[in-house]
């Protein structure tokens, strides 16, 4: 029976156009809301789990430790409190520590992050399983007013080497309190990470020191205008605290006894967290939205099987004369039964198929859009077992619901025999 | 030469589910070659005993033998394979199946029949065939060929279903009432054509019809209130 029944069944659907079309996009959304969902939390997954490695502890101010891992990793709200320049230099003469990257936050320029930090940020920092930050144009910063930006700033902002640039007091895009007198100069570009380091301005903790001359106060002292850039030179420009630490351990083994040292130290109280258990307990809070989304969308995707036995119960009456005109002609009951489940199976196998392409299609699209607004980058989000899996059980389940029409059109044709009365 | 009848009806019964007996016929036969024409009233039960010589129907009790085989000694699947291999059906209307072309409607019986597609000339010649026949049947031209059926007229219609009845050479040719829906003119040329075109295959006919008008164009005319002895019909 083959083949030529499998063209019967095409044809017969092509006849029905308009009706197989709206079945198979109802089947193709449904399963590209299910593949949607699954992509994109895989996609977050590991654009977060990318985005920092050979980092063994973050260290701040007390706070939960995912909002630690969110402020100091993702740049994604911002800390409440900092740790002082004493308590970071305790932390980075220790014994087991073998180096820190200390990080100041909280200042913005047109929308992007300031980063003030250190040299050993570019040496350390690893991410996407151990890659190395790289200049792709320039060179690193080595004076308080320079600044190293990430790709993404470049390119958003047409930034080059040698562009001036001012920094913002505070997190507000494009805010009020611009620190005009003093600009930056960029002296290196950042090649692409697909981590939120695309979207930071790095500059000398000294720089963030120096923009916040005359800003004490928390608001523009009436001295600020006659501090001229030769007298901050002057100044002693080490800074008073910093935001958080990144720490890489002379051995992993002590990961656990450094944690619990920094964390119950004497002194200024102290939240050491290990990156990747952080990220463990935000799956954990995630993963409880992303199984009812998972399991919603299953359910989308029953509904649209039910379109696909709708389409096939509906069309059955009128077609009848067809079923007796192939019996008349020599089809056997088997035929029949073929003909009605391959059409459900082409319907549900169209369906999926197309569904995986507007997933594809969808990332295409919203693929930037989710990258910008949260730094995580969507590459390798191409098609993936997952998508054949899920062509696969679709098929496969619309070739079992397609039984349920088969029967009733096998039981009809054989009751009917050549005369059909309607 | 023994050739068996083409059709031999023995001491047949039949009744839908538990109505009452519609067919009962002592004896019936078509020899090979035969054109004959059945009439009876509306409701009879014409359709109904095509059905059972086509082997789509199980009679109660009885024998139906078509070209030599007992049909109620056959199985399912081996009625349904003579019938695809060796009879071609023409209906009342709507014989065609609306998403094939022409060519591929005529061809459907070659679907389902080796043994028929290779009486048509095998795989690769099966459209030509196809062509060939309704071209006989006056049927021809790029343009009328790759019409939608749908759009045929149903005198067209009915030709194509000749067409499809005559491909791969069947033994024997069933009509049920299919010039009902054709006016005078259309309905005598269709008669005509049906009948030469069975008689140059050799294939046997049974027409049948409420149109006792019809009778003189055939060999052979029965009624099938003589053949039929039960009552439950109209
Ligand atoms: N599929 C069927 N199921 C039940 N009864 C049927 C069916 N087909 C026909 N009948 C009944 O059988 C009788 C004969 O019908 P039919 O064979 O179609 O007569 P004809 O073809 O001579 O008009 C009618 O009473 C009809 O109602
Ligand atoms: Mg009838």
């Amino acid at each position: 029976m083959g083949f030529s029944i499998l063209g019967l069944a095409w044809r017969s659907l092509m006849n029905r156009r308009g009706s197989a079309l709206l079945t198979i996009l109802a089947v193709a959304l449904s399963v590209a809301l299910f593949l949607g969902v699954d992509k994109v939390r895989n996609g977050a997954r590991a654009g977060f789990d990318n985005t920092i490695s050979g980092t063994d502890l973050i260290v701040g101010a007390p706070t939960g430790q995912i909002n630690l891992l969110l402020y100091s990793v993702f740049r994604l709200g911002s800390a409440t409190a900092e740790i002082s320049w004493d308590t970071y230099e305790s932390i980075d003469g220790r014994d087991d520590v073998a180096w820190t990257i200390p990080l100041s936050l909280g200042d913005n320029h047109r929308g992007f992050r300031v980063v003030g930090t250190n040299e050993s940020y570019f040496e350390h920092y690893r991410h996407g399983g151990g890659t190395q930050l790289r200049v792709s144009e320039g060179k690193l910063f080595s004076d308080i007013y320079e600044t190293v930006i990430g790709a993404d700033v470049a390119k958003e902002l047409d930034y080059s080497i040698g562009s001036e640039i001012v920094l913002t007091h505070g997190l507000g895009a494009g805010g009020l309190t611009d620190h005009e007198d003093k600009p930056f100069i960029v002296t290196g570009i950042l090649a692409q990470t697909g981590t939120p380091v695309d979207r930071s301005i790095h500059v000398p903790l000294e720089g963030i020191t120096a923009i916040h001359v005359g800003w004490e106060s928390g608001t523009r002292s009436p001295f600020a205008d006659t501090i001229s850039e030769d007298m901050i030179r002057g100044f002693d420009l080490t800074p008073k605290s910093v935001t958080a630490v990144f720490v890489g351990l002379e051995q992993r083994g002590s990961l656990l006894r450094t944690q619990r040292a920094l964390n119950t130290q004497g002194g200024e109280p102290l939240l050491a967290i290990i990156p990747g258990v952080a990220l463990g307990e935000l799956w954990q809070v995630t993963g409880i939205v992303e199984r009812a989304l998972i399991a919603v969308s299953v359910f989308v995707i029953a509904v649209g099987l039910v379109s696909v036995l709708t389409s096939i119960l509906t069309s059955l009456n009128e077609r009848r004369r067809e079923m007796a005109i192939l019996r008349a002609t020599g089809a056997r009951p088997g035929h029949i039964f073929f003909l009605m489940v391959a059409e459900a199976a082409m319907l549900g196998l169209c369906g999926a198929v197309v569904g995986v392409f507007l997933v594809q299609l969808g990332l295409l699209i919203a693929g930037p859009i989710l990258s910008s607004a949260y730094g995580i980058s969507i590459g390798g989000l191409g098609i993936s077992a997952i998508d054949g899996w899920t062509v696969l059980a679709v098929f496969g389940a619309a070739t079992l619901i397609g039984t349920i029409p088969a029967v009733m059109a096998l039981r009809r044709s054989l009751a009917d025999g050549l005369t059909v009365k309607l | 030469m023994t050739t068996p009848p083409v059709i031999d009806l023995i001491d047949l019964r039949f009744a839908w589910q538990d109505g009452p007996a519609l067919l009962d016929i002592p004896g019936f036969r078509l020899e090979a070659g035969e054109r004959v024409f059945l009439r009876g009233p509306s409701g009879s039960g014409k359709s109904t005993l095509l059905g059972l010589i086509a082997g789509v129907l199980e009679p109660q009790s009885g024998k139906v033998e078509v070209l030599g085989h007992d049909m109620t000694a056959l199985s399912g699947p081996k009625r349904d394979a003579l019938r695809a291999d060796r009879l071609g059906v023409i209906f009342q209307m709507f014989n065609l199946v609306p998403y094939l072309s022409l060519v591929q409607n005529v061809t459907l019986p070659c679907r389902f029949s080796s043994a028929r597609r290779q009486a048509a000339g095998g795989e690769g010649r099966l459209n030509e065939e196809a062509v060939r026949l309704l071209s006989r049947l006056g049927l021809d031209g790029e343009r009328m060929l790759s019409r939608p059926v749908t759009e045929l007229s149903v005198g067209q219609q009915q030709r194509v279903a000749v067409a499809r009845a005559l491909i791969g050479g069947p033994d024997l040719i069933i009509a049920d009432e299919p010039t009902s829906a054709l006016d005078a003119d259309a309905r005598d040329r269709f008669i005509e054509l049906l009948n030469e075109e069975a008689g140059r295959s050799g294939a046997a006919l049974l027409f049948v019809s409420h149109d006792a008008s019809l009778a003189s164009h055939f060999d052979r005319s029965v009624d099938l209130a003589e053949i039929n002895r039960a009552k439950g019909g109209v």
